[in-house]
């Protein structure tokens, strides 16, 4: 029988090695912010953290780097009041900005098996300094790889044995292609439901992607 | 020439000009900032949807305070509604609107726009330490039409932002339509910029000092 549910937050995290790529889901809404603090309590270090943003002055992604066990950040943007930006300027943090609709297309491209791509964003801006760019098609276009996971740290606001998913609203954002880019993704899930509860058509992510479930009952 | 007295614009009066000039229909994407604003200005009987970068489709008004949901947020993750008719997808999908065409029309804030349509918007010199990047150069490159909404000079020194060539670093290149400003609305065209319209009580004259680019009046 496949049953995918962990009991405990050290269950979930059990196994992440030093040295791995953690891909975190979020934007606003859709943040496993439990997961989050088991990665800190669970204490792998030198990771490389992929995330929409570079978190804030306080919250979970701010509390993980204050732990200074993150090596590198690939995100779209840090904002300069941040732990993440004093990090950055202290030379304790690796930073690389990537646009945000390039960086959810190398983590889809990721989980597609797709080995690089051209895409006309930033390919005429400092970005592309250094890189290979091409004219395809009358545009100017900056090839780019893929990013992959050693985990990905998912939210859901549903799931059944089988890691079969339901994200509420836009909290969907990055959680359904961090969870195909990775080899051990990890969720953590408001609701449980029976396998056969969710409407087939209406899965977001199916289980096929997902290795962990943990039930975290909204607060 | 002397000009009548005039008033430029404040925020929301370029968000309110800019609206009156989105047809039904259209499919939008707005920026932080300025553009932000502009969705208020659409009176509820003309249908046109909103997209934000975080894979919402069919931005509705704001919620009031009890009827917030943590759930639901846009690009500069502030609460919002959806509208009936609206639709949510992943992050990928979101970023395929933008960069695929299938936006009619993306407003962005930016801090200079050049006679050839190139915008800067994302930072103020090669050397900042900490970038922000976010989606911008995703929509500039994508949205069929881009339009730029800014205060026509700096509020410092009052320099220009509409330049014959950008200073600051670029977020991408020809691709702006069109420059909404406290003072003007400006067409890029392959001539530079033609004014399409002024505040009232502005010269032609006036306005091309306040501007560092050359400007053209509206043929005819």
């Amino acid at each position: 029988m496949i049953h995918k549910f962990v009991s405990t937050t050290e269950e979930a995290m059990a196994g992440i090695p030093d040295g791995a790529t953690i891909l975190l889901a979020g934007f606003g809404a859709g943040t496993p912010e439990h997961l989050l603090k088991g990665l800190i309590a669970q204490g792998a270090k030198d990771l490389t953290l992929v995330v929409n943003a570079g978190g804030r002055d306080d919250g979970p992604i701010a509390e993980l780097l204050a732990t200074e066990r993150i090596r590198k950040i690939v995100c779209s943007f840090v904002r300069p009041a941040s732990v993440a930006a004093r990090l950055f300027t202290a030379g304790k943090l690796e930073l690389e900005i990537v646009p945000q609709g390039t960086l959810a297309e190398r983590i889809r491209a990721g989980g597609a098996g797709i080995q690089a791509f051209y895409t006309p964003t930033a390919a005429d801006t400092l970005l592309a300094e250094g890189r290979e760019t091409r004219v395809i098609n009358g545009r100017n276009c900056l090839l780019e790889y893929p990013i992959l996971g050693d985990v990905a740290l998912i939210d859901a606001w549903q799931a059944d044995r089988w890691g079969n998913l339901t994200h509420k609203d836009s909290a969907r954002n990055f959680n359904p292609i961090m969870a195909m880019a990775a080899k051990l993704t990890i969720v953590q899930t408001a609701h449980v439901v029976e396998l056969g509860d969710l409407p087939p058509a209406n899965i977001h992510t199916p289980g096929v992607f997902v290795q962990r479930v943990l039930h975290v009952p909204a607060q | 020439m002397s000009d009548t007295p005039f008033k430029p614009l404040d925020r929301n009066g370029i968000a309110a000009r800019i609206a009156r000039d989105i047809p039904e229909g259209w499919f939008v994407n707005l920026g932080i900032g300025i553009p932000t604003g502009v969705s208020d200005f659409v009176p509820e009987d003309r249908e046109v949807i909103f997209h934000a970068e975080n894979g919402v489709i069919g931005i509705g008004p704001a919620p009031s305070p009890e009827n917030v949901n943590p759930h639901l947020v846009n690009a500069g993750v502030t609460p919002i509604t959806l509208r009936t008719g609206g639709a949510f997808v992943h992050h990928a999908d979101s970023f395929a609107i933008a960069r695929g065409g299938h936006l009619d029309l993306c407003v962005l804030g930016a801090f200079e726009v050049a006679e050839n349509g190139d915008i800067a918007n994302w930072a103020r010199s090669p050397n900042e330490p900490v970038k922000q990047v976010g989606g911008a150069m995703d929509l500039a490159v994508g949205a069929q039409r881009l339009w730029v909404a800014m205060e026509h000079n700096t509020k410092g020194n009052g320099e220009s932002r509409i330049r014959r060539v950008c200073s600051y670093p670029l977020t991408a290149k020809g691709v702006v339509r069109r420059v909404y400003t406290d003072l003007a609305v400006l067409e890029v065209t392959p001539e530079g910029f033609v004014v399409l319209d002024m505040i009232p009580g502005l010269t032609f004259e006036t306005l091309q000092a306040r501007t560092e680019a050359p400007l053209r009046r509206m043929p005819g």
